[in-house]
């Protein structure tokens, strides 16, 4: 679930509030976004996906927070390898991050044709 | 308050949402979507990859043929062949607004698309056709004019407000339900639709096909099946566990996992789908990474997660090929209807399932602009349907709604009331959910929490009902007490009525086009 928001990245822009599908986050007036509701939190990464500013971390266990070291996550490089991987926003242009969804098809049928 | 009219109001705000707020809106329709989360993140395509069933048309016939085998009598190929042709033509509507892929061979491949970005450029596409968008504005009740549709209310969780909305012709599209699991993307998914409707008399059909499962590692959300066509499964010791029967079929772990816990590794996948995964799923890896595993050499542990009525079949009973109900406005798209027509007693997959979400998304949106040209607006006194959870029968109590949704999860997921139920199981399970129900029905008062505590019993009752009135084995339906298919029940169970639930088996006939 939802586990940090690094407020020195966070450009206060809101997205994470307005994009969340369970409404987890309440803006609050000159400040970072507040993290209101973590219970609510259905762990789909949407708000890391949508955060142009990296400033999100979604831990994958979605029972219950595990309260990660923020200096760990911070020099982990997980901060953001959503969108880059996705090839949004200033990663578009890179052929590398090319959206390759099409291959699923092939995964499968590789995988049951052994 | 916020209060507006609309001739079309979509409910949701997933694929069939979007694709009803597109049909609606270039019929000429003025249209609002209200969702209970965010248009264009909400709901389970918005953090999958689907697959649109997607077959040319001189192979159709062959493709309707083996689905229609597949679907053990409960199927109807008409409707096959209408959501095959619909979506060939829809989909690659969407080029203005989605990328998408060109394959190895240099060819556009629409049928798989990555769901943030589908669902993003859905949004976009309702968007630049005039839609107005209330996000994180759930409904709560609809609205009915002499036993017609006269609009929705709901809630605006941001705002703090109300909202009222009139139309003379609303389209619930609010999704299955995935009973409060960790199915990825369907915590919101809570069975709304089913109640809103079944309140002003609609039926339900083919609940009982809820007994589908998929893989996820333990404590995590991430259910995207593909991985796991290269998956080696073991048990607490280390023995490799072999699938047994159709390898497809998951019941094989679901028996490893009442001896204990099971575990997988994905080493059987070739480097060269390892490489690309990142970019066919950002999402997989970092599931894996962030607890520290590599599921390409460690053995991590894995659950099986219900898909209840999303991956499984039934939902609201549609009663014409335009994706109206009986309650004359009401119309029914993507999974709040039942699919039985296109899937039968299995599971569609997600590629079924997404042909018929666009598909019966378009045919509900046009026929609903339609309708309302013709009926006109919907002014003067209305009656409110909400029932459970909004308006108590009795003295309101304090309830716990987690606790009740819990209960709910724990009832309608485990295996002995899924893959091996019978009727015994069935009957404890249903006297809990029962009880909760009246607990409900005489005192639980609330908002939008309340309401949802209520749908997920609700459905729940349904689901479990209906598995123990089919007492046979057909498909994604099982029971231990009657373990093979009987063929005088080659027919759709409908059920009617929200307390007292009633159960009748019907022919299937199909709608005459």
């Amino acid at each position: 679930m939802i586990e940090l928001l690094f407020e020195d990245l966070c450009t206060q822009c809101n997205e994470c509030v307005t994009k969340c599908p369970s409404n987890v986050f309440d803006s609050v007036p000159g400040a970072a976004p507040a993290i209101a509701r973590q219970d609510d939190c259905q762990t789909c990464y949407m708000c890391e996906m949508y955060c142009p500013a990296d400033a999100l971390f979604v831990g994958s266990d979605c029972e219950k927070p595990n309260a990660p070291d923020p200096a760990e996550i911070r020099a982990s490089g997980w901060l953001g390898e959503l969108r880059r991987n996705s090839g949004w926003d200033e990663w578009a242009a890179d052929p590398q991050y090319n959206n390759q969804i099409w291959y699923m098809g092939e995964v499968f049928k590789r995988g049951l044709a052994r | 308050m916020l209060s507006a009219e609309a001739d079309v109001l979509v409910i949701g705000g997933g694929m069939a949402a979007a694709w009803a707020a597109v049909g609606a809106a270039r019929a000429g329709a003025r249209v609002i979507m209200v969702d209970k989360g965010a248009v264009g993140t909400s709901g389970v395509t918005a953090a999958a990859g689907p697959n649109h069933w997607w077959v040319a048309p001189e192979q159709r016939a062959q493709a309707v043929t083996q689905r229609l085998g597949q679907a053990l009598e409960l199927g109807e190929a008409s409707w096959m062949h209408r959501i095959l042709s619909q979506t060939w033509a829809t989909l690659p509507t969407l080029a203005g607004f989605y990328e998408f892929c060109i394959n190895d061979a240099g060819n556009v491949v629409y049928s798989s698309v990555r769901g943030p970005e589908y669902m993003r450029a859905l949004r976009q596409y309702v968007e630049s056709l005039g839609v107005r968008i209330l996000d994180h504005s759930p409904a709560l009740e609809l609205l009915l004019q002499r036993g017609a549709i006269a609009g929705a209310r709901g809630e605006r969780l941001q705002e703090r407000e109300a909202w009222e909305i009139r139309a003379p012709a609303v389209i619930l599209a609010t999704g299955g339900c995935g009973f409060h699991g960790p199915l990825l993307g369907s915590r919101t998914n809570t069975g709304d639709g089913y109640l809103l409707a079944a309140e002003t008399g609609v039926a339900l059909s083919g609940m009982e096909f809820s007994s589908q499962f998929t893989i996820a590692p333990a404590f995590s959300t991430m259910t995207r099946a593909m991985s796991y066509v290269y998956a080696t499964y073991y048990d607490a010791s280390g023995r490799v566990i072999e699938p047994s029967g159709d390898s497809q079929k998951l019941r094989f772990l679901a028996e490893a996992l009442l001896n204990g816990p099971v575990y997988c590794d994905l080493a059987r996948m070739p480097q060269d789908i390892r490489d690309r995964l990142p970019y066919i799923s950002p999402n997989v890896l970092p599931v894996f990474r962030r607890q520290g595993i590599d599921p390409f050499q460690d053995k991590f542990p894995i659950a099986l997660v219900s898909e209840g009525t999303i991956r499984g079949v039934g939902g609201l009973t549609l009663e014409t090929e335009d994706c109206e109900t009986s309650t004359p406005g009401l119309f029914a798209a993507g999974d709040a209807a039942s699919r039985e027509m296109v899937t039968g007693a299995v599971s569609g997959g997600g590629a079924v399932n997404s042909a018929w979400a666009l598909s019966s998304g378009i045919w509900s949106g046009h026929a609903a602009a339609r309708l309302a040209k013709r009926l006109g607006r919907r002014q003067g006194a209305v009656e409110r349907s909400g029932q459970a959870g909004l308006r108590p029968a009795g003295q309101p109590k304090p309830l716990d709604e987690a606790a009740l949704k819990t209960t709910v999860r724990a009832q309608a997921t485990d295996f002995s009331t899924t893959y091996f139920r019978d009727d015994a199981s069935l009957t404890q399970a249903l006297d809990v959910l029962d009880a909760q129900w009246a607990d409900i029905r005489t005192g639980l008062a609330g908002g939008l929490r309340a309401r949802e505590a209520a749908a997920l019993t609700a459905t729940a009752r349904w689901c479990l009902t209906a598995a123990r009135h089919r007492r046979e084995s057909r498909g994604i339906h099982t029971r231990e007490d009657f373990p093979t298919q009987a063929a005088y029940l080659a027919r759709r169970q409908i059920l009617r009525g929200v307390d007292h639930i009633e159960s009748n088996f019907a022919s299937v006939v199909e709608i005459a086009a």
